[in-house]
């Protein structure tokens, strides 16, 4: 996976508008919902699945004419090597690698909070070192060192390989977090409470830490993704407990019983794509959360979809004359139902018109 | 493209009243397209500005002033949208008026700033922070003058001189100047190809007093001598009483009064005039207790009938639902010029809670608390446009 | 340069983490690491035994610190000791075979990727809500691609059921390595489709990244500016916008580029690719330590290395970064 990590394109002062509220549905940016319902699929998937294999994932099929066979009815995703039903394996794997990369993702997130909550609020040589901490960890390849790690250890199971990415996985969002809470300590409210004597522990409960929340969700959603796919590139190289079956150690096995030259595609792509397919979710809910608090992304993404045609930020404003604005049938029909699903909100930015909006549409007299 | 015979270049040309207007603002209305409808930033505008004028736009943040002025400029990107109007150029070196809003991008793109120049309101956000000054100088002179390399990095060390910033620091970066040096070079940058108007936009806000005195100064100085008019927008209309020859007076995007300084200073007529001459205590006058004006503007997307600022209006009435938001002269004034939306509100017209009961107008009770805006649920321009954040940080 | 000189000193300190931790790690791990290599190669000669011993501290030849500082002082002359699974071939001399065949792979193809990405994502940002934004899904798909998995999926393609390109491998079956014309092209040949699986997928991670910042940055009031000054749109999009959205998108290049390698390494396994990636896998496969140390060693210092020139290719791109702290 090209695991490239978010430039914070967040401004310290866009963040901090009072509470955030992730709240209502309808009003999330449709990146975010198309990858949370992606996530949720597989959420589903690792929840329910180990308990609706159609085989015991281990069970190898004895029969010879079954190893390696391609998908048909009673094996939908054909058979590996020894005669395993990969459709099983795939089911049982998508919880286990969830299931880890999700541990990682909160062990790693809660570390990033209290490092770089910690680093901005004690300040002085706390923050030089931790901040010295993070960017080394940071420069230094994660994939290579956790080889070194793990390869030494005589077990490599999901405990050490849990511990071990979790170790690797905070200086990130440390970075980010305390780059944050600088930023936000400085801002009036904060500098209010202080006054009136608020003990700073209270303060960073009360005050800072619930103006990150969807800057600690994005870090946690990019966490997972570096967990999932650096825990399954370690699999992919044996380094894990290839005697269970996760995403990971699947693709091992695909590999190092050639499937590919023997043709075996449905040994290795159902694993594959899951893993894939698991990252875009993960990364479209990361822009929505992006585009949902940084407001120029999310103006972005509005302002070219309502003025009706492509506007280059070159372009010199539209006079209202020149602008064509007959919509196609079809997109006007689409656009009515985009803008009778605002109910009216409830606060935060925008839209609260309560009247019909078909009087306010009409711009030069279009329908 | 004729010049007019006679005409000198610079000097002190056709300051005051007479003559055409160096830019006729008729009837500008400007609209964001939100998901939720239309919001009207700019109302029915018309401004005029006439050579070596200083006018001055006022009003709170969120009014529409920079809307107005970047959208006469086409400036504003999406989803900002001109709705209807037009916006006449008629500068020296132009044979004939030009409508900006009729303009194409390469008309536009000879038009600004050689033309039309805009001071941004902070420099350090303004000022290109990976050239250095000479670079910024340069091209822009070299965009619109066709002059040789060495030509404009000349000229560039003379605009330099003209605002007292020493020639050595053509190298430096953005970062590398104080405040008051990153504006000052903001305005030589406008001056650069001899503009006929600058729009200055709230240009020494960012700044400490004592630098803005002197950058004012030089705005003044300057204007002097090389003959362009101003439009200066600030939301402070004491500085404006001091440096504006007239003064247009914004809320909720309209013009609700216009006049010269010495009128809005001693005749103001518009309640909200008044109320913004009140909000700032005078350093030599008699000590009086600050009124400021409570409540906050209304939501464009539903602006209320009639008068936009009847909620928050100590004269208010049933009557003013009513009234259309013309601009009409002040009744009780000698300068037809004068001209103010309110027509109910004399400039004499004393305050209600500085007079008694009685002194107000007998037809209707003031419905001032019945409409008093749900103060959490407005929305302003600022918020939807995401430009004049800054306006909103102050 | 001050600021330079930082980022050098930085280096310093996180080459000499890396370094301590190496040295450390086998002494900290539970277990005989000795006796699990001795169980893996019952053939090995007793003065390798010895030497392995010293590498990893057990027996305690001399004080901790004494091994320290021999320990060091190896590293800096490339000595690496005995290969174990390889014996007796020195690490230095197995890394040094991979290492040339890696660097061109990965280096070329992490540039391009830069490059074609970032160009990319210039246009995208800039015409956003165009038909780029239309392909924000598909890229983001392409970027959760894991690299070995494209790997997997192009060589089945375009190797397996349509004879486009080689199985696998650095050079042909017949081919006599050295510098000459045949050798070369079937290098190159052979390069190919390990080079397209990087660039398409860290492509999308540049373009997606690009475009969001050169959203946030044309939102920049110095943009508008380089407008109203009537300059050409070229001249803003370029000279305004996409010069200063560089800094952040090459800083994250900088910080991207220990997963760029990591993912690149790891595709070489499927391509049979007798690059530095290969030789970790085996290493890892066989339990042979020495090897996997040095290949972490090597690894990082190299990423280090490459950190600092995009630093260097900083302080030339963007004026502020020399003064302003490094972060």
């Amino acid at each position: 996976m090209a695991v490239v990590l978010p430039v914070t394109t967040v401004d310290a002062g866009a963040l901090v508008e009072g509470r955030q509220r992730l709240g209502r549905w309808s009003r999330l940016p449709t990146k975010a919902k198309a990858g949370a319902i992606l996530l949720g699929i597989f959420v589903l998937a690792a929840i329910i699945g180990p308990f609706v294999t159609p085989y015991d994932p281990s069970y190898q099929n004895p029969s010879l004419s079954l190893s390696l066979h391609g998908p048909y009815a009673a094996h939908l995703l054909g058979t590996t090597s020894s005669g395993q039903d990969v459709l099983s394996q795939l089911l049982v794997g998508i919880r286990l690698t969830m299931e880890l990369a999700i541990l990682v993702g909160a062990i790693a997130t809660v570390l990033s909070v209290v490092v770089g909550v910690a680093a901005a609020t004690f300040g002085g040589l706390w923050d030089e070192f931790l901040s010295l901490v993070s960017n080394v960890f940071l420069v230094i390849p994660a994939l290579p060192l956790l080889v070194v790690l793990l390869g030494m250890l005589p077990q490599k199971g999901q405990a050490p390989t849990i511990i071990v990415l979790s170790i690797l996985g905070w200086p990130w969002g440390a970075k980010v977090i305390r780059a944050q809470t600088l930023a936000i300590r400085n801002r009036d409210f904060v500098a209010a409470a202080r006054e009136t004597g608020e003990s700073t522990w209270r303060i960073l409960a009360f005050e800072i830490i619930p103006n990150q929340v969807s800057l600690i969700a994005a870090n946690f959603v990019n966490t997972v993704l570096y967990a999932i796919a650096t825990s399954v590139a370690l699999a992919f190289i044996g380094l894990a407990d290839l005697s269970s079956w996760s995403l990971g150690t699947m693709l091992y096995w695909a590999q190092s019983q050639q499937a590919l030259t023997l043709g075996a595609w449905w040994w290795f792509a159902p694993p594959g794509l899951a893993v894939a397919l698991i990252g875009t979710g993960l990364v479209l809910l990361n822009t929505g959360i992006d585009e949902l608090v940084n407001p120029r992304l999310r103006d972005a993404a509005n302002a070219s979809r309502i003025a009706g045609r492509r506007l280059q930020p070159t372009d010199p404003t539209p006079v209202l004359a020149d602008l064509s604005l007959q919509r196609t049938r079809v997109s006007a029909f689409l656009h009515s139902f985009s803008r009778s699903s605002l109910a009216d909100g409830g606060g935060g930015n925008g839209a609260i018109s309560r009247r019909s909006t078909t009087s306010r549409s009409s711009n030069g007299g279009q329908p | 493209m004729t010049q007019a015979p006679g005409i000198q270049l610079s000097g002190h040309g056709l300051a005051g009243r007479s003559g055409e207007p160096v830019l006729d603002i008729r009837n500008l209305s400007i609209a964001y397209r939100t998901q939720s409808g239309d919001v009207r930033a700019v109302d029915k505008v018309d401004l005029t500005l006439h050579a070596g004028e200083v006018v001055g736009l006022a009003g709170e943040s969120g009014a529409g002033k920079s809307t107005l002025a970047y959208g006469a400029c086409r400036l504003l990107r999406a989803p900002a949208v001109i709705t209807g109007g037009s916006v006449e150029y008629r500068g020296r070196r132009m044979g004939e008026p030009v409508d900006v809003l009729r303009l194409d991008a390469r008309q536009l793109r000879q038009l600004r700033w050689r033309e039309i120049a805009i001071v941004f309101q902070s420099a350090m956000n303004a000022l290109n922070p990976v050239l250095s000054v000479r670079d910024q100088l340069v091209d822009v002179i070299r965009a619109h003058l066709q002059v040789p390399r060495q030509e404009a990095m000349a000229k560039a060390s003379t605009l330099l001189d003209l605002v007292r910033i020493p020639r050595s620091r053509l190298r430096s970066y953005p970062h590398e100047l104080s405040g008051g040096m990153r504006q000052r070079v903001m305005i030589a940058m406008a001056l650069a190809t001899d503009p006929e108007v600058v729009i200055m936009d709230e240009p020494t806000t960012a700044l400490d007093v004592v630098v803005q005195r002197d950058i004012l100064a030089q705005i003044v100085e300057l204007k002097e001598q090389l003959g362009f008019a101003i439009l200066f927008i600030t939301h402070d209309i004491s500085l404006l009483l001091e440096l504006a020859d007239r003064i247009a007076v914004m809320y909720a995007g309209q013009l609700i009064e216009v006049g010269t300084a010495d009128e809005m200073h001693h005749e103001a007529a518009h309640p909200y005039t008044k109320g913004l001459l009140s909000s700032f205590p005078s350093l030599r006058g008699p000590r009086r207790e600050l009124a400021g004006i409570p409540g906050s503007p209304p939501d464009l997307h539903n602006p209320p009938p009639g008068c936009a600022f009847l909620p928050r209006c100590d004269y208010g009435t049933n009557a003013c639902t009513q009234i259309d938001m013309r601009l009409a002269p002040v009744a009780s004034s000698n300068d037809p010029a004068h001209v103010t939306a309110c027509p109910f509100v004399l400039p004499e017209t004393p305050r209600p809670n500085a007079a008694a009961e009685a002194a107000r107008p007998a037809d209707a009770e003031p419905l001032t608390h019945a409409l008093a805006p749900e103060v959490n649920a407005t929305i302003s321009v600022a918020d939807v446009s995401g430009q004049g954040h800054e306006d909103q940080d102050r | 340069m001050a600021f330079l000189a930082r980022r050098v000193a930085f280096y310093i300190v996180a080459a000499w983490v890396a370094l301590t931790v190496n040295f450390f790690l086998p002494r900290a791990m539970p277990g005989n690491a000795i006796q699990a290599i001795m169980s893996k190669f019952p053939g090995l000669q007793p003065s390798t035994y010895k030497a392995l011993q010293a590498m990893l501290g057990v027996g305690h030849p001399g004080s901790l610190w004494h091994q320290y500082v021999s320990y060091l002082g190896d590293v800096a002359r490339f000595n690496f000791g005995t290969d174990v699974s390889q014996y007796p071939a020195k690490v230095s001399t197995l890394i040094g075979q991979t290492v040339p065949w890696t660097l061109t792979l990965v280096g070329t193809a992490t540039i391009i990727a830069f490059v074609l990405g970032t160009a990319l994502g210039i246009m995208a940002g800039w015409r956003h809500g165009g038909s780029f934004d239309r392909a924000l899904p598909g890229l983001m798909f392409l970027q959760a691609i894991p690299y070995f998995f494209l790997a997997l999926i192009l060589l089945d393609l375009l190797a397996l059921q349509v004879h486009v390109f080689p199985i696998g491998s650095g050079y042909g079956q017949g081919d006599v390595p050295g510098w000459n014309s045949a050798f070369i092209g079937s290098a190159i040949y052979h390069a190919l489709l390990p080079a397209f699986t990087i660039v398409i997928t860290s492509v999308a991670g540049w373009m997606l990244q690009m475009r969001n910042v050169m959203i946030t940055t044309i939102g920049e009031d110095y943009v508008l500016a380089g407008q109203a000054k009537g300059l050409k749109d070229r001249r803003v999009i370029l000279t305004y916008a996409a010069r200063n959205a560089l800094l952040p998108q090459l800083q994250g290049f900088g910080l991207a580029l220990g997963f760029v390698v990591s993912g690149a390494i790891v595709m070489e396994i499927v391509f049979s690719y007798p690059g530095i990636g290969l030789l970790l896998v085996n290493a890892v496969t066989s339990n042979d330590y020495p090897l996997m140390q040095a290949i972490f060693l090597v690894i990082t210092f190299a990423v280090l290395l490459a950190n600092l020139i995009v630093d260097i290719v900083i302080v030339f791109v963007d004026p502020r970064a020399r003064t302003r702290e490094a972060t």
